[in-house]
């Protein structure tokens, strides 16, 4: 369900984005997506598939997924640690003052497209 | 082909209508409230409550998000504020074009101040603006300090946090002053309201700077 909303909105983006810049057709979108971003990767694409027929620009256009890793700092010893494997508590100090520092967001990398010919 | 370098985030086309509906209701004087909670948060209760006691001075509207919510939107209307419900389709969260859909179906004349009570959840919308003015995060304390710890994001995107149920303290192992401190280092210019919708305790501040607020949002 998540991943249908984030979808929705990626597509959305990406059509505005090529009337403004007078693109024909994407042949592909890299996502850069974090590791805690609470995405789903396998959903994320059934839902892509579902959605980039409904939109012209985006048909024939194929989605490439990067992964984030995630990061946490730990404020009472000041290092960084993976999130993935040690959760909220510093590996270096048992603390439990930390917080997220990068892995939660999803981004549009970049596109490869194909413009409208001069003139049309 | 070419390459089009990017770098946005994938709610970008989001973030621009949530921009427009914003000035639009800052053109219109009203203040639209997103109300963000965990579902059985005491969202209604401290909404009825609020109406109650304001709809003397402010007129209030009420959109309704959760998907199990029929019930609350005749408790809201019961008490003479305007109320719609808004499906989100199975969606965990609201947007701001569904925002708009549901506020343009409901009509928004003469209304000071609006409050949307999004889709019981800590985190999807938190990464999703409205539209709204200002952002308000329920906690209740049954449902423990740790919550910041928990859900981070909600609490860094919250103008304020009101921790309802107070009149529970006394059965919970939930210590006020450490959710206060956690909430704090997360966002230190969250305002921190705790009430009782209940027994009315807290409430007179909560309503206090909703009435500051939106007379500030009509001066501006």
């Amino acid at each position: 369900m998540h991943e249908m909303g984030i979808v929705m909105h990626l597509a959305k983006t990406l059509d505005e984005l090529a009337e403004e810049q007078n693109i024909a057709k994407i042949g592909s979108v890299t996502l850069q997506v974090g590791e805690v971003s609470g995405i789903m990767t396998d959903l994320f694409v059934d839902a892509w598939d579902y959605f980039k027929v409904k939109h012209p620009v985006l048909t024939e256009s194929q989605l490439k997924l990067e992964t984030i890793k995630a990061v946490t700092y730990c404020e009472a010893c000041g290092k960084t640690y993976e999130t993935v494997r040690f959760g909220r508590t510093c590996p270096y100090c048992q603390s439990g003052e930390t917080y997220l520092v990068m892995g939660n967001q999803c981004i549009i990398k970049e596109i490869e497209a194909e413009e409208n010919e001069e003139g049309q | 082909m070419k390459v089009i370098e990017l770098h946005k985030s994938v709610t970008a086309s989001n973030d621009a209508d949530a921009e427009a509906l914003r000035q639009e209701l800052k053109q219109r004087g009203t203040l639209l409230i997103n109300l963000m909670s965990s579902p059985g948060s005491g969202k209604t209760t401290l909404l009825s409550r609020t109406i109650q006691d304001l709809k003397d001075e402010l007129k209030i509207a009420v959109l309704e998000a959760d998907i199990e919510s029929a019930v609350d939107a005749e408790r809201i209307e019961a008490l003479g504020a305007r109320s719609i419900q808004v499906h989100t389709d199975g969606m965990c969260h609201m947007d701001a074009g569904m925002t708009r859909q549901g506020l343009e179906a409901m009509g928004l004349e003469q209304i000071d101040l609006a409050f949307l009570e999004n889709v019981g959840n800590l985190i999807c919308p938190a990464e999703y603006d409205t539209g709204a003015g200002k952002n308000v995060m329920i906690l209740s304390v049954p449902e423990g300090d740790d919550k910041p710890l928990k859900y981070p994001l909600m609490f860094q995107k919250s103008d304020a946090l009101v921790i309802t149920k107070i009149d529970a303290l006394g059965y919970f192992d939930f210590d006020l002053e450490q959710c206060r401190k956690r909430a704090l280092k997360l966002n230190p210019n969250i305002q921190i309201f705790a009430v009782s919708a209940k027994t009315g305790d807290g409430m007179k501040k909560w309503e206090d700077w909703l009435k500051k607020e939106t007379s500030a949002w009509k001066a501006q």
